[in-house]
């Protein structure tokens, strides 16, 4: 056997999961012990669930398109991760504040981040794509784990605004951070978590481990399981099966109720598996075998809650439909929102470096205006 | 009213003013709570502010900044302290791929007012990674303002005026100066910059420490006080040199120095930090543009070697000296 390789979810030891692979609800205690947090979770709740995940699965295969027409220059894949997105982001209330990597388009479809502003970044005409304060959700932040720290610190100013421990679900507020396992091997995510426990700050520690990291397997970042990786620092920490969206929702609750009491972070390991490639521009076949993907592809999160809404007697045909024909209506405008995305002005390039009037920055935009006018249509690419 | 202080005084001063001013001003860092800081530099704020406006962080620097950008993200307005020089690299990533480009990414969605105060320079007889000037490297990161007082009076007024800046501030203080006197006047108003669209850059001005005819002295920093004994040396012989204190690396105040370059026809850069890739070849190549038919010589650098920084014993021989400066000033006299 590979050591290398992934563990199968079902051998993976303490994994909560409420749902399993053929849609049936799971017992034994793991379960027993959060599935009253899913109680509520009703056939409304579970299909808008189902909806958002196959959106942002059609979002995923929308964007991957446009990159193949030179679209985009690039696009960062999310196939198989969508249940714990979108379990973990439908825990979250509205004043709560998530910090992600670059692979969240489940979350940021929970939010309500506009799928073409997500891909403003990836046309390549602006570096982030929406404000943040719209949705509570931050820019993509592509050093990896960068992001983790900028999240303990935003908790710490939440903790500073008093806004943890009032009993107040209007006003008790928590901080989300989404890295991968790559990810956790950075100094950041480990300061972060240092910074967080002995502060209390009220953050949880989302990492989704989709088992590789570009070509690096998880092995290659720990010898230990990943949701343990919190209990030298004082963190309590959890793994969830991440593609049972119920268990992710679950253990999700669980977290912030944590944060908003007052009782310090958590470290979420959410075990699922990076379906696609890393981006567009990787290719897996180079490090990994087909057997695993098609072993992954049998515990496909989408197919999980739609056998569960089978199973309950909660699956419509015509809602079902209405489903496809809104995701089909998404990726058309996508298609043609996206194209449509005017290219920035060149002098542009001098905006926002400052809040006003650095020196440097007017020096170096007038000459450029001024380069620009006197050579206009008269540049060596002009002529060609 | 000026009161007679030390330089590590009027940074407290300075730092106690802005809490006073703002709540949202946070001071963090290793030892600066109920220590006061290595340098004493926060001595008694904690005492006064309590610990969750002065904040004894974790050792570890990419930490204080990294959350200190989340801190600016929710409203609040940190001050970080790094301990030493040596020290700054860890949070090295965070300060330029983090820090620095906020607003940028964001569109100008987002501000992250962090200032970063880091005592720099040499000369203190320090063991290694305590005497390092690293400033051209912030200096070449677009969206950091980098700043250095000289005097007191300016560490009181520029600690003010880089908390109140909208961008991020790497201010870096010259530790050998920590505790040399001056007046300061403690009444003096905060010059704010930038947010009103205004031209004024209070944070961006050089000023001229002392006036002269046949020579120009650029210094800033630690290095200002040399260039202001060689300008008393000079004197002695019948040179009459100017002195310019640059205050900030980023922006450089150039039209300040091409005034006085065209005026007196030669220019010594004096800075501690190595002069390969250093500030003094940026302000050489633009004085050379701009003061072309003015120069009577090549613009000449003095500063530290292409070395690390050397063990105590013979940092003084590595370090811009009053002798160095004036034989840079004798060759561009020679020309």
């Amino acid at each position: 056997m590979n050591p290398d390789a992934p563990q199968s979810a079902a051998a993976v030891e303490d994994l909560v999961q409420l749902v399993a692979p053929d849609g049936s609800r799971t017992d034994g205690p793991r379960a027993a012990a959060y599935r009253d947090r899913v109680a509520h979770i009703g056939t409304d709740e579970l299909r808008a669930m189902y909806r958002d995940m196959v959106l942002t699965r059609r979002f995923d295969d929308e964007s991957t398109a446009l990159q193949r027409q030179g679209e985009l220059g690039l696009y960062p894949q999310g196939r198989g991760q969508e249940a714990a997105q979108v379990g973990s982001a439908y825990a979250l209330r509205p004043q709560d504040f998530v910090f992600p990597s670059y692979r969240e388009h489940g979350v940021m479809q929970v939010r309500g981040v506009d799928a073409v502003d997500r891909l403003r970044i990836y046309r390549g005409t602006e570096h982030g794509g929406w404000d943040p304060a719209d949705h509570n959700v931050q820019l993509n932040t592509l050093v990896l784990g960068s992001q983790t720290l900028h999240a303990t610190g935003y908790a710490l100013g939440v903790q500073r605004d008093g806004l943890v421990g009032t009993g107040d679900p209007q006003r008790d507020t928590a901080v989300v951070t989404y890295f991968g396992d790559g990810a956790s091997s950075q100094g950041d995510v480990n300061e972060a978590l240092v910074f967080a426990a002995v502060n209390n700050a009220p953050v949880v520690f989302f990492c989704q481990n989709n088992q590789w990291a570009i070509s690096e397997p998880t092995s290659r970042q720990t010898r230990w399981p990943l949701y343990r990786r919190g209990e030298g620092f004082g963190i309590p920490g959890v793994r969830v099966d991440g593609n049972d969206v119920l268990a992710s929702y679950a253990v999700m609750t669980e977290a912030l109720e944590r944060a908003y009491a007052g009782d310090g972070p958590t470290f979420v390991e959410a075990y699922t598996y990076r379906m696609g490639a890393h981006t567009t521009s990787d290719d897996p076949t180079r490090y990994r075998e087909l057997a695993e993907e098609e072993e992954w592809a049998l515990r496909d999160p989408i197919d999980r809650l739609a056998a569960l809404l089978h199973a309950e007697g909660r699956w419509d045909d015509v809602w079902a439909a209405d489903v496809e024909a809104q995701a089909d209506a998404m990726a058309e405008r996508l298609r043609a929102e996206v194209r449509a995305i005017e290219d920035p002005s060149p002098a542009s390039m001098f905006d926002h470096v400052y809040a006003a009037g650095h020196a440097q920055v007017t020096v170096e935009r007038d000459w450029f205006e001024r380069y620009e006018s006197e050579t206009a249509g008269t540049t060596t690419e002009a002529a060609r | 009213m000026s009161e007679n202080l030390t330089f590590a005084k009027a940074l407290n001063e300075g730092l106690r003013s802005s809490l006073e001013a703002d709540d949202k001003v946070l001071i963090m860092g290793e030892d600066v709570g109920r220590l006061g800081g290595v340098f004493r530099i926060t001595d008694g704020l904690q005492k006064d502010f309590g610990e969750h406006r002065v904040v004894d962080t974790p050792l570890a620097e990419s930490g204080i900044v990294g959350t200190a950008i989340g801190l600016a993200m929710r409203g609040y307005r940190p001050v970080c302290e790094i301990q030493f020089d040596g020290f700054v690299f860890p949070a090295f990533d965070q300060i330029t791929t983090q820090l620095a480009r906020m607003r940028y990414r964001s569109a100008g969605r987002l501000e992250v007012p962090v200032v970063i105060r880091i005592p720099y320079g040499g000369g203190i007889g320090a063991i290694e990674h305590h005497s390092e000037s690293p400033e051209a490297l912030f200096a070449h990161t677009p969206g950091l303002r980098v700043v250095s007082p000289a005097t007191p009076q300016d560490a009181y007024d520029m600690i003010r005026s880089s908390i109140t800046s909208p961008d991020p501030v790497i201010f870096l203080e010259p530790k050998g100066r920590y505790w040399s006197k001056g007046a300061v006047d403690l009444g003096s108003p905060v010059a704010t910059s930038g947010a009103d669209g205004g031209t004024a850059d209070p944070l961006g001005q050089a000023r001229i420490a002392r006036a002269g005819t046949d020579v120009t002295l650029v210094a800033y920093g630690p290095t200002v006080a040399t260039a202001l004994a060689a300008a008393d040396a000079l004197a002695a012989e019948g040179t009459s040199a100017e002195v310019v204190d640059l205050r900030s690396l980023s922006p450089m105040d150039v039209p300040a120095v091409v005034g006085s370059v065209r005026r007196t026809g030669r220019c010594v850069v004096v800075h501690e930090a190595p002069t390969f890739f250093g500030a003094g070849a940026e302000l050489a190549a633009r004085v050379t543009e701009e003061c072309f038919y003015s120069l009577e010589a090549p613009v000449l650098r003095v500063g530290g070697f292409h070395t690390p920084y050397p063990v105590a014993k013979i940092e003084h021989d590595y370090l811009p000296s009053t002798d160095r400066v004036l034989d840079a000033v004798d060759r561009a006299l020679a020309h």
